[in-house]
C-alpha cells in the first residue's frame, strides 16, 4: 500500500493561441521511506508534477484533472484546504537556495513563522523546536545562528536551513526540486547524505526531482523519467538506468558523460543516422589552417589575481586573491581543462587569458609572446582575433537585438572591415552550417531558438576570426544531457578539424573527463595538480581531487 | 556641497556689481570704494570664498538687497511654512501612495486599480500649477469650502511658527499639500506596485506558500518588506524634489514660504537670497540622503552585517 498516490494529474496552462500540456495523466506513487527519483530534461513536466501536488500552480496553470492521497487523505478534495497541507504534510525544497529564503527576515523568524502556523506552540516552544531542528540539519552553534539573516550563511548552509524550513513542521512527504544543482559537488553529497538521513529517521516518502542521472544513480530507489509533460517509464533505479526499455531513457541514458571512461564520442540515439556521423564542417575551405607545431601555445607563468573590495585601500587586507601564483602551460592542439568549486578562480584565469581582467602580477603568453606586457591597442587586437570566448549562459551572451547575421558578422568586420557583403554572407552562412544550423537562421533573432542551438550561434561567433584557442567557460553547464552531448561532439570534431586549441572550464568531472587531455585542479585560487586526464581519474595524487572524485555522483555506482 | 557654494558664491559676486545694487545713484566713487574695502571685495577670490563658506556655515548670508533685513532672518521666518507643507504632502504621498500601490500590486486585474493607475498616469502628465489652480477653482471658487491663499492664521513660538493649531491654518493647507503631493504620490504608487509584483514572483515567496504561511502574512509581511527598501530611497530623493517642487505650489498658493520668498527675490534680482536658497536646498538634499542611508542600515540586513558573511 503507497503512501503518496497521484492518479491521472494533469495541469494545463491555457494561452492565447492554444493550451500547452504541462502534465497530462501522471500516475506515480511513492511509498513511505522510499526515495523516489523523477527525472526529464527542462520542460518535461517534472517541476509541474512536484508543484502540482500541493496545488502550487502559477496563474495562468492549473490543475485540470486528478487526485493526489496523503494516506486516506484526499489533499485536493477541497481546493481551499490546500494551504492547511503545505508544510504541514507536504514539505518542499526549491534548487536556488540563494533565493529561496526572505533576505530580509533572520531564519529565526521564518522558522517560527512557519511552526506556529502549523503547530500549536508558543513562540518559546517553537524556538526551542527550531533550534532542535537546526541542529538537526548539521548546522553549529544552531543558537546562535538562530538568529542570523540569510545572507550570512553559505550555499550549502542555507540548503540546510530550507532543508529544517521544509521540514518543521512534521511533514510526511517531501518534495526536493533540484536540491543540489545550485550547489557545487562537495556540498551536493551532504546535502544528499543529509536528505538520504532524514527519509530512515523520519521515514519520509521523498520526490526528488532532478536532472543529473548521477544524482539519481546514488539516491533514488526509484526512478520515473518524464518528457513533454508524460511519464514515459517508472521503476527500480538500476533497471531503469542499466536495461531502459523506451527508446527516450536510451537516449537519455547514452547522453549521459560515463565517470569510469573516456569515449570518443556520445551516442545520440534518436537522431540515429543523421548526427552520428561527423558534420561536414563549411568553413574548413576557408580556415587559414596552421599545423600543429610540437609547442606551447600558452604558457601561465605566476598568475595572481586579487579582488579588493575597497576602493580606496588597495591594501592587501580585505582583498581576495582569486588566483594565487598559478603556473600551468598549453600546449597547440590539445584540450586542456580546468576543473574546481566555485570560487576557485577557474573563469578569472579564462578572463585573464581572454584579457578581459588584468592580473595582478604574472605573465601570459600565447604563441611565445607575452600578451599581459601588451599596451598597444593595435598590437593586443591581433591576439584577441586569436583567442576566442565561449561564455556558459547563451541566453545573456547573446545580444537580442541583433540579428544572428548581425552577431556573427561582427567580429568578422572588427578584423577584417574591407570584406564584401556577398563575401560576409557566404561566410556567415559556412560557419552556420559548420556549427549545424540552417542558413535560415541568419535573419532571426536570438530568442527564437533554443538553448543548445544559441551555445551553436555562440560557437560561430568564436569562429568568425578564425582563432587558434577556444576558451570555453561551462559551455554546457546550463544545457539539458541530450543538447551537451551535441555539443561537446560538435567541440570535438571542430578541435579535429580545424587545429584548435581548447581551455576547457567545468565543474563536471565527467564532461572534462570526456572533452580534455590534461587537466589542471583548482582550489581556492591555488592548482592542485596537472596531469593526463586518465592518470588524473585512475590515480590522482593531492587529496582534494581524490575528494573531489569520491564526491562526484557516478551514474555508474549503480552496478556494484 | 562645496560645489553649490561656490556656484551661489559666483552667483553672489560675478552676477552684477553688488555695491551697485546696494548703493543709491549719487554715491561718489571714494564712498564706493571705501565700502568695497569694509565688505572685503578687494581681497583676493580665494580669501572671499572662504570667508563666504565660514559665514554661510554660521547662517550669515548677508543682507537682502529688496527687503534690507539680514537673509537669515528672513529664511528663519518663512522656513516654518516651507517646512510644514513638505512634510504634509511627503506623509501624504507616502502614505497615501504606499497603501494604493500594494493594493493595485496585489489585485492587479481589479476594476478599481485600473482606475486608481489611470488617476495616476493623470497625476504624472499634468504640471502642478494646473492642477493647482484647477483645485483653486474647484474647492475655493466654485465650493468655496477651503482657502485659496495663504497661510491662515498661525500661532507664534518665536522661534516657530505653526498653521497646525487652528482652523484657518489646516483648512489652508489641505490644498497646496494634495497638490504638492499628487506628483510623488503616483510616483510612489507606480514603484511600490512593480515592487510588489516582482518580489510576489520570487523563489521565497513561493517557498513561503510551500510551506503554508498564510497569504495575508505572505503579502503584507514577507513581500511589503522587501518592497518598501528600494521606496526608501527614492522617497528619501523625492523629498528633496518636494522642496523644490515647492516654488511653484508656493507661488500658485500664495503660501508664505521659502520657494515663495525665492521666486520675489528672482523678480527683484536678490541675489544673497538667491544664494541662501541655493545653499539650504543642496543642504537639506544631502541631509536626506544621509538620514535615508541610515534608515537603510536598519532596515536592510545585508547591509548591517558587511565582512561577516560566510564564504561559499
Amino acid at each position: 500500500m503507497s503512501f503518496l498516490k497521484i492518479k491521472n494529474l494533469s495541469v494545463d496552462y491555457p494561452m492565447r493561441k492554444e493550451t500547452v500540456y504541462a502534465a497530462k495523466g501522471v500516475n506515480i506513487e511513492v511509498n513511505k521511506g522510499e526515495i523516489l527519483g523523477l527525472v526529464g530534461e527542462s520542460g518535461s513536466g517534472k517541476s509541474t508534477v512536484g508543484n502540482a501536488i500541493i496545488n502550487l500552480i502559477d496563474a495562468p496553470g492549473k490543475l485540470s484533472s486528478g487526485s493526489v492521497m496523503l494516506g486516506d487523505l484526499d489533499i485536493h478534495k477541497d481546493p481551499s484546504n490546500i494551504i492547511k497541507y503545505r508544510g504541514k504534510k507536504v514539505g518542499l525544497i526549491f534548487q536556488d537556495p540563494q533565493t529561496s529564503l526572505n533576505p530580509i527576515l533572520t531564519i529565526g523568524e521564518q522558522l517560527i513563522e512557519t511552526i506556529q502556523t502549523h503547530l500549536d506552540l508558543t513562540k518559546e516552544e517553537a524556538k526551542i523546536k527550531s533550534i532542535g531542528l537546526l541542529k538537526e540539519v548539521g548546522i553549529k552553534d544552531a543558537e546562535k545562528r538562530f538568529n542570523n539573516y540569510p545572507h550570512q550563511f553559505s550555499g550549502g548552509m542555507r540548503q540546510r536551513v530550507v532543508i529544517s524550513l521544509a521540514l518543521c513542521c512534521e511533514p510526511e512527504l517531501l518534495i526536493a526540486d533540484e536540491p543540489t544543482t545550485a550547489l557545487d559537488v562537495s556540498i551536493q553529497s551532504q546535502i544528499l547524505d543529509l536528505i538520504k538521513k532524514l527519509t530512515k529517521e523520519r521515514n519520509l516518502a521523498v520526490i526528488l526531482i532532478t536532472h543529473d542521472m548521477g544524482v539519481i544513480a546514488e539516491t533514488a530507489d526509484r526512478v520515473a523519467v518524464m518528457k513533454s509533460g508524460n511519464l514515459v517509464e517508472i521503476g527500480l533505479t538500476k533497471e531503469i538506468l542499466t536495461k531502459p526499455k523506451e527508446t527516450y531513457t536510451k537516449s537519455l541514458v547514452s547522453s549521459v558523460p560515463p565517470t569510469n571512461k573516456k569515449i570518443s564520442r556520445f551516442v545520440i540515439i534518436e537522431k540515429e543516422n543523421k548526427n552520428n556521423q561527423k558534420n561536414n564542417i563549411k568553413i574548413l575551405n576557408r580556415w587559414n589552417k596552421k599545423e600543429i607545431v610540437e609547442q606551447d601555445l600558452v604558457q601561465i607563468k605566476n598568475l595572481s589575481k586579487s579582488f579588493d573590495d575597497n576602493f580606496f585601500t588597495e591594501s592587501s587586507k580585505n582583498s581576495v586573491m582569486a588566483v594565487d601564483n598559478v603556473s600551468f602551460e598549453i600546449k597547440e592542439g590539445e584540450s586542456f581543462g580546468l576543473v574546481g568549486e566555485s570560487g576557485s578562480g577557474k573563469s578569472t584565469i579564462a578572463k585573464m587569458i581572454v584579457n578581459l581582467f588584468k592580473p595582478s602580477s604574472g605573465d601570459i603568453f600565447f604563441d611565445n609572446i607575452c600578451i599581459t606586457k601588451i599596451k598597444e591597442k593595435s598590437e593586443m587586437m591581433k591576439f584577441r582575433k586569436q583567442i576566442q570566448m565561449i561564455f556558459q549562459d547563451p541566453y545573456s551572451s547573446l545580444n537580442g537585438r541583433l540579428k544572428v547575421k548581425e552577431i556573427i558578422s561582427e567580429p568578422i568586420k572588427l578584423h577584417n572591415a574591407s570584406i564584401s557583403s556577398g563575401d560576409l554572407n557566404n561566410y556567415i552562412f559556412d560557419l552556420l552550417e559548420s556549427v549545424e544550423l540552417s542558413q535560415k537562421s541568419a535573419d532571426r533573432y536570438p530568442h527564437e531558438f533554443s538553448g543548445g542551438q544559441r551555445q551553436r550561434i555562440s560557437i560561430a561567433r568564436a569562429l568568425a576570426t578564425q582563432p587558434r584557442l577556444l576558451v570555453c567557460d561551462e559551455p554546457t553547464s546550463a544545457l539539458d544531457v541530450s543538447i551537451q552531448a551535441q555539443i561537446l561532439n560538435l567541440l570535438k570534431d571542430l578541435q579535429e578539424q580545424l587545429n584548435l586549441t581548447i581551455l576547457f572550464i567545468s565543474h563536471d568531472l565527467p564532461v572534462v573527463r570526456q572533452m580534455c587531455d590534461r587537466i589542471g585542479v583548482l582550489k581556492d585560487g591555488k592548482l592542485c595538480e596537472v596531469t593526463g586526464t586518465e592518470d588524473l581519474f585512475l590515480n590522482p595524487q593531492h587529496d582534494y581531487t581524490k575528494e573531489l572524485l569520491r564526491l562526484m555522483p557516478k551514474i555508474e555506482s549503480i552496478y556494484n | 556641497m562645496l560645489v553649490v557654494a561656490f556656484v551661489s558664491f559666483s552667483l553672489f559676486n560675478f552676477v552684477g556689481d553688488p555695491i551697485n545694487n546696494m548703493v543709491g545713484e549719487e554715491t561718489s566713487d571714494e564712498e564706493r570704494a571705501e565700502l568695497r574695502e569694509t565688505l572685503g571685495l578687494m581681497d583676493p577670490i580665494h580669501v572671499q570664498f572662504s570667508r563666504f563658506v565660514v559665514n554661510a556655515s554660521k547662517g550669515e548670508f548677508g543682507i537682502s538687497y529688496q527687503l534690507r533685513r539680514p537673509v537669515s532672518e528672513l529664511i528663519t521666518e518663512r522656513l516654518p511654512a516651507t517646512i510644514e507643507l513638505v512634510v504634509i504632502s511627503a506623509l501624504i504621498a507616502l502614505i497615501t501612495g504606499t497603501l494604493l500601490g500594494v493594493y493595485t500590486g496585489i489585485n492587479r486585474k481589479g476594476f478599481l486599480s485600473d482606475i486608481i493607475l489611470a488617476v495616476s498616469l493623470l497625476g504624472v502628465s499634468l504640471p502642478t500649477f494646473v492642477i493647482g489652480i484647477l483645485f483653486i477653482y474647484l474647492f475655493a471658487v466654485i465650493l468655496g469650502i477651503l482657502p485659496s491663499f495663504g497661510r491662515g492664521e498661525v500661532v507664534d513660538f518665536g522661534f516657530w511658527t505653526t498653521g497646525f493649531l487652528t482652523i484657518s491654518g489646516l483648512k489652508a493647507i489641505i490644498l497646496p499639500s494634495v497638490t504638492l503631493s499628487l506628483f510623488q504620490m503616483t510616483y510612489i504608487i507606480r514603484l511600490v506596485r512593480a515592487e510588489m509584483m516582482e518580489i510576489l514572483q520570487t523563489d521565497y515567496i513561493k517557498f513561503a506558500r510551500a510551506r503554508g504561511i498564510s497569504e495575508n502574512s505572505i503579502k503584507y509581511k514577507h513581500a511589503l518588506k522587501n518592497g518598501l527598501i528600494p521606496v526608501i530611497t527614492i522617497a528619501g530623493i523625492n523629498i528633496g524634489t518636494l522642496i523644490a517642487f515647492s516654488i511653484i505650489t508656493e507661488t500658485v498658493f500664495q503660501w508664505p514660504g521659502m520657494g515663495f520668498l525665492f521666486i520675489q527675490a528672482v523678480q527683484f534680482v536678490d541675489i544673497p537670497i538667491m544664494s541662501a536658497y541655493l545653499i539650504f536646498i543642496a543642504f537639506v538634499f544631502v541631509m536626506i540622503n544621509f538620514i535615508v542611508d541610515i534608515l537603510y542600515y536598519f532596515i536592510d540586513p545585508r547591509i548591517r552585517v558587511k565582512g561577516d558573511v560566510s564564504s561559499g
